[in-house]
């Protein structure tokens, strides 16, 4: 009963999804404001009927009922309740049941929230909103049904792929949909201004915290997936150039040039159809995002559901938006008006810069995912395209783009002057070639990349330093300089703890990358093995038993100069339900680097000697991954939470007034 | 944003639509690799018969002037009693001669699922160490071979042979080959 009220709950909110679509457009052209005014209410009746449709089905996988498809095919009564709930969102269906929830949550956001946005353009924003919300809800109901019952219902239910049992991954999809879908509100909001005509700064300051909460979610929803493959997977890496990841890895790009191509809008009345155009690419990547993942065209590790018909839908679907939304734009960004001018060296120029080497870089993403599908088209051979190319495009695109980040704060808007940005900067660029030097030198000129990554890793975080330090003056004197520091916009400090964040990544990857070591050995208990200058001893195998798995567990103490440092204990484990091996890579993170132990499969006869192989590795600054992505997310919470962010609404209200 | 050059986002979308619309639309399967063989001479490898004292697979066995099928099986696979089906009617009613190679698999297991299932081979050899696999290049099983009379590979059949599959691609392969 539940799940038909359910199905029936998502049949409401599609027709809701229709009438906010129609009925507020015909009010702004009759000028209606009866009808204009209802599509607030529209907005919030969709989220609550979409929301009862999910609880819905979470209902489902936390009783169990087998009755339901979905749940049958991805569930399992022994399964922790953690995964139960996760697995939810585990699958096709209930993943885009999510999708659609969140869609329509941040439409009801939207209207809550928006209420000091001029009606009329709340009204358009939101029936472009809902027009999305239609898209998806009529995929779900006519190819991809949740609810849809299974007769007769099986005992027990086939299992949720155990790689997917873990906590980094239940809440990476959540987080990552949160970006994804809340890259919508800038393409609804750059839509409404198209059809509106007019892109104001007051736009831009509308659609910048809606972008920076994306963003943070998606940041904070690839840092997570990153992390799951990097102790799940147990292949040591943390970011392998997967189609997938690079679906996900587009957008973000996409939302960080829009991040900073939305201030010159706001500051200067200037980029505003290129600003536009970004914000609906971003959201066309997410939904590119979506198509790849579920259509079978490319295989991935997340390869989803390989069903024709959903393909052909989502591809409608996505020519439909995106076709409409650029044809939109090719028509009406000749008469948006082009705003304040702006020197070669300024601020403007220096963001201009970011947006040029951000949206190559996504060009070139794009291209290098999709190059195999191109090739085959043309009657080519098989390719596939591989991480080199990606990391040169990445070193080649990204290296400038650090080091005009480092200057481009202290240029002033307008008109800049290079000299007072270098004369501020000279310490950085100090550091930086000391350490450019120093590390080739003590290489013996092995390592110059290496050298260079460090140089500009540490650029970036004392630049941002000495940008702040010089807006409070610390240096004329450091008392009234902390006491400035306290009252300075949280946007300058959130800016440069993200600038900070990023030069932390760059750091983690360069000396990861560098300096990791990596041992594959075959152990016998009681005996040691060497790696990164710790001694691997495998003091003894067992068999362990979990709830739903059964495991080998191999101890390891690690010693470093004799002493112990810690105690490691990989599993390789075999669930029941589906047969399938995972691997539990023990990791243990110390200051310099991780400790990381997998172990294998047993080598000859499984006796008190057996020989295990296993395979150890001494990867150094992975936490500064995980930390200088905390700080990115945090500089734009920080930055989210800006007296002008929340200030620019009841400025909106006296304009519109 | 002024010129002919603000349509340039549209164009460069509608040309990625109409190539994923083809690639989706288009007969094709992501995860399949194309064969490397395909044009070439088959592997020369011996193998031993399944059945004891049965005769083992010999290069002349590839060269027999007719075109011959090559079908990797094993008794674990569950795909592989999907296909077999379509294997006995080639054998049968199509008279295609058909070798055989039972991969990764235990002799009396390999038996087993012919005895049940019946035998369409001409010819069964073992492959127990995965050797003959990694020859011919299968990335798993079932997978089959067409060979002309002189040995060349002309075609190569990823995953069962189900559906219209014995009559849209591997008799026409066989025809072709002649």
């Amino acid at each position: 009963m539940i799940a038909e009220a359910g199905h029936f709950a998502l049949v409401i909110a599609t027709i809701l999804a229709l009438m906010a679509g129609i009925v507020p457009p015909v009010g702004l052209k009759r000028r209606d404001m009866g009808l204009i005014a209802l599509a607030d209410s529209f907005a919030v009746a969709q989220f609550l009927m979409v929301a009862i449709a999910f609880a819905a089905l979470m209902h489902g996988f936390i009783v169990s009922d087998f009755s339901l498809k979905v749940v049958a095919a991805n569930s399992h009564t022994a399964k922790p309740m953690l995964y139960k709930v996760a697995g939810t969102w585990g699958n096709h269906e209930g993943s885009l049941l999510l999708w659609v929830l969140i869609l329509t949550l941040f439409a009801s956001l939207v209207s809550l929230f928006g209420r000091n946005l001029p009606l009329t353009f709340r009204a358009r924003v939101l029936s472009v909103q809902a027009l999305l919300s239609l898209g998806f809800l009529l995929f779900i109901l006519v190819t991809s049904n949740p609810f849809e019952r299974l007769s007769p219902a099986p005992l027990e239910g086939n299992g949720l792929n155990p790689l997917l049992q873990d906590p980094g991954l239940a809440f990476h999809p959540p987080m990552l949909y949160l970006g994804y879908v809340g890259l919508s509100v800038a393409f609804s909001f750059a839509v409404a201004a198209l059809i509106e005509r007019e892109v104001t700064p007051m736009w831009a300051r509308w659609v910048r915290p809606w972008t920076l909460a994306a963003w943070i979610f998606l940041t904070g929803g690839i840092a997570l997936g990153s992390w799951w493959a990097y102790y799940e997977l147990g292949w040591g890496g943390w970011w392998f150039w997967d189609p997938v990841e690079n679906a996900s890895f587009m957008p973000w790009l996409a939302a960080s040039a829009l991040l900073h191509s939305a201030i010159v809008v706001e500051k200067r009345d200037a980029l505003k159809s290129w600003t536009i155009l970004l914000a609906i690419v971003a959201f066309s990547f997410s939904l590119l995002g979506t198509f790849l993942v579920r259509s079978g065209v490319i295989t991935s590790v997340h390869a989803f559901a390989v069903d024709p018909t959903r393909g052909i839908f989502i591809l409608g679907f996505l020519a439909l938006v995106v076709g409409a939304s650029l044809t939109l734009f090719a028509m009406r960004a000749p008469s948006l008006a082009p705003g304040g001018l702006f020197g070669l060296v300024s601020r403007e120029s220096a963001l201009v810069l970011n947006n040029i080497l951000l949206a190559t870089f996504a060009a070139v993403v794009l291209i290098g995912t999709l190059y195999p599908l191109f090739v085959e088209a043309a009657g080519g051979a098989q390719i596939s395209v591989g991480a080199p190319f990606f990391n040169y495009a990445a070193l080649v695109l990204m290296s400038p783009l650090i080091v005009a980040l480092g200057l481009g704060p202290l240029l002033a808007w307008k008109r800049g002057r290079l000299s007072r940005a270098a004369r501020i900067l000279l310490p950085a660029l100090i550091v930086a070639a000391v350490v450019f030097v120093g590390t080739v030198w003590a290489t013996a000129g092995g390592y110059v990349m290496s050298a260079f990554g460090l140089a500009l890793g540490l650029w970036l975080i004392v630049s941002a330093k000495l940008e702040i330090l010089q807006r409070i003056r610390f240096f004329e004197g450091p008392m009234a300089g902390l006491k400035r520091l306290v009252r300075l916009p949280r946007a300058a400090l959130g800016m440069a703890l993200a600038h900070m964040g990023l030069g932390v990544l760059v750091l983690a990857i360069t000396i990861s990358e560098t300096w990791t070591s990596e041992t594959l050995t075959v152990l016998s208990p009681g005996e040691t093995a060497m790696a990164g200058g710790y001694e691997f001893t495998l003091d003894k195998v067992e068999p362990v038993a979990g709830p739903n798995y059964a495991a080998v567990r191999g101890t390891l103490s690690v010693r470093r100069d004799g002493e112990l440092v810690t105690v490691l204990t990989p599993e390789d484990r075999t669930f029941g339900d589906p047969v399938m091996e995972t691997t539990e890579a023990a990791i243990r993170p110390l200051v310099t680097g991780d400790l990381y132990a997998v172990i294998g499969e047993a080598i000859g006869p499984v006796a008190a000697d057996g020989r295990w192989s296993l395979r150890l590795y001494f990867k150094p600054a992975i936490s500064g991954l995980w930390l200088g992505t905390l700080m990115m997310m945090a500089g734009g919470l920080l930055s989210l939470t800006d007296r002008r962010a929340r200030v620019g609404a009841a400025a909106a209200r006296e304009k519109a007034a | 944003m002024r010129g002919p050059w603000v349509f340039l986002p549209l164009a460069a979308f509608v040309a990625l639509v109409a190539l994923m619309g083809a690639m989706l639309l288009g007969d094709r399967n992501p995860a399949e690799v194309d064969s490397a063989l395909v044009g070439r001479a088959a592997p020369t490898l011996t193998l031993y018969a399944l059945e004891p004292g049965g005769e083992p697979l010999v290069p002349a066995d590839l060269r027999r002037g007719v075109p011959v099928i090559v079908n990797f099986f094993a008794s674990w696979c569950v795909p592989c009693r999907a296909e077999h089906e379509s294997l006995m009617a080639l054998a049968g009613e199509h008279k295609v001669q058909i070798i055989g190679i039972a991969y990764k698999d235990k002799p009396a297991a390999a038996r087993a699922f012919l005895e049940e299932l019946g035998n369409p081979y001409d010819k069964v050899v073992l492959d127990e160490s995965g050797r003959a696999g990694i020859e011919w290049g299968v990335s798993g099983v079932p997978e089959t071979f067409v060979i002309d009379g002189d040995g060349m590979v002309r075609y190569r059949h990823w995953g069962p042979v189900v559906g219209d599959a014995l009559e849209t691609r591997l008799l026409p392969a066989v025809e072709a080959a002649r």
